[in-house]
């Protein structure tokens, strides 16, 4: 197969999926509030273009800020537990129960903290908590994978620990790294929904908000806009991980080579 | 050089008892032994990555020699180009300048790398990687060359020429070499002097002055070469009757 056929093939799939779809709504005259024809989703995904946008960009915004701020604190926990085995012993069973613990759970224990008025950032910590687990624990994973040789070399020429941690840790870690990123960004926008959806909007509306309110309402056209609109973040924010994936590792790591 | 007196390392078991071995200035020594004999373990103590659970390493004309290391692997930094990877032992002993670029040409030049500086490891053949990995040792003009089984890895033509090429380096900057191998002839060929380690724990059995007239390559031919070779073959052997 060539690559316009591997890149058309899931299009062409999806495609006679809707097409199949479309037909049985229109045979077994499915009522719109049960099932609407993708037609129908389509008209609802144009009358309601401006609300799903804003949504979109909103529950986006709060996706992304999760995801760096996750990945931030993930990597700086990573390189303190690779200083101080003592801090690794302590805190890590600590980051563990956060992983653990479903984020519903917790919910309504964040909101009551930040208070009832501040559900975004409520949303923003919880979308958080439910991303950084998979950056830490590949980032401790890439550090202690480091080559036994290399290790030694650094010891030969002296080197501080700072250049040990700039020159070799993080450098021989960036793969590990970026494989919890491709993970964790998914969590972020699935912690971001959830946390919607048990915190309510506070003063911006996010995805999730519109599924709820469409369900409420039985607008299911307008509920699998939204829902469609969701997965399209999803494989876009996918998409971007895996872009930085290449471009960080094409010149010298095997991963970026396959295929 | 190099001072081994009365060096015993233990890990979960016994490893090295007893070693006594003064390195000489310049000198090209190998150290063969078999498996487990403890060899890799004398590079590191000589290198002071490990500490000897009794007796002392000393090193005589400088306290702090330096040192440059080759290990099994090319042990290369595959997200560095090879010129950075040949530099990396100049950037964490001083500032990187025109000059430590220059001096990090130089080397790959020495070794055959001339125009592969901005290669990544990945690009390079096994040879090659090896040869970046000796230039990287020797950049910052070592006073003591640690090689652990280098050319082990590599098929008969290549390592061949590196060995070579190692020897010529040798001769022209005469560093001190501590060479351990698994192969007798490689040891021969290029070696001033041999040490045979026993193991269980590793013991220096027998030691051996290579001493010849003549170029290299017709001692290689020369019948005392073989005996040489049949010699110590027998004293590996008694070596490993500890097994």
């Amino acid at each position: 197969m060539n690559k316009l056929t591997n890149f058309l093939s899931p299009f062409i799939a999806l495609l006679v999926i809707f097409c199949i779809w479309e037909y049985l709504v229109y045979i077994l005259s499915v009522p719109l509030y049960i099932l609407p024809a993708p037609s129908d989703i389509l008209l609802s995904l144009i009358a309601n273009f401006h609300e799903l946008i804003l949504a979109t960009l909103n529950t986006l915004k709060i996706t992304f800020l999760a995801f760096l701020i996750a990945t931030f604190i993930a990597i700086f926990l990573a390189i303190l537990f690779s200083l101080s085995k003592i801090l690794e012993i302590s805190l890590y069973p600590i980051t563990v129960i956060f992983q653990v613990t479903p984020v519903v759970a917790i919910a309504p224990l964040i909101l009551i903290w930040v208070g009832l008025d501040n559900a975004q950032i409520a949303i923003l910590i919880l979308s958080v908590i439910v991303a950084f687990f998979p950056v830490l624990a590949n980032t401790n994973l890439g550090f202690r994978s480091v080559d036994q040789n290399l290790k030694e070399l650094f010891i030969i020429n002296k080197a501080s620990k700072w250049e040990t941690l700039t020159k070799l840790n993080l450098p021989f870690a960036t793969p590990f790294i970026l494989t919890g990123m491709k993970t964790s960004i998914g969590l972020a926008l699935i912690g971001a929904v959830v946390a919607e959806f048990v915190a309510g909007t506070g003063t911006s509306t996010g995805l999730s908000w519109i599924i709820i309110e469409s369900g409420n309402r039985l607008d299911i056209s307008k509920l699998f806009s939204a829902l469609i609109l969701l997965v399209f973040l999803g494989v876009f924010l996918f998409l971007l991980m895996s872009a930085l994936e290449y471009n960080v590792l094409k010149k010298w790591h095997q991963s970026a080579k396959d295929d | 050089m190099l001072n081994f007196s009365g060096i015993h390392k233990k890990f979960d078991k016994e490893i090295l008892s007893n070693i006594n071995l003064n390195v000489r200035e310049g000198e090209f020594l190998s150290i063969l032994g078999p498996s487990g004999s403890g060899k890799s373990t004398i590079l590191r103590l000589a290198s002071k990555i490990l500490e000897p659970s009794k007796g002392k390493v000393e090193y005589k004309k400088s306290k702090s020699p330096v040192i440059g290391f080759v290990f099994q692997e090319p042990t290369l930094m595959p997200w560095r180009n090879v010129l950075n990877n040949v530099l990396l032992p100049l950037e964490l002993n001083e500032d990187i300048n025109k000059s430590s670029i220059d001096t990090a040409k130089e080397w790959l030049k020495n070794v055959g790398l001339s125009g592969k500086e901005n290669s990544f490891p990945n690009e390079l053949s096994g040879g090659q990687k090896m040869r970046v990995s000796i230039a990287r040792a020797l950049v910052q003009g070592c006073d003591l060359l640690l090689l652990d089984e280098p050319f082990a890895a590599l098929d008969e033509i290549t390592r061949n020429k590196l060995e070579n090429d190692l020897l010529s380096i040798w001769e022209k900057e005469r560093f001190t070499v501590l060479f351990v191998t698994h192969s007798v002839s490689e040891a021969i060929y290029l070696s001033e002097r041999i040490i045979v380690l026993s193991n269980n724990p590793g013991q220096i059995i027998y030691e051996e002055n290579i001493d010849y007239s003549g170029s290299r390559k017709e001692f290689q031919e020369s019948n005392q070469y073989q005996e040489i070779n049949n010699h110590i073959f027998k004293r590996l052997e008694e070596g490993m009757e500890n097994e």
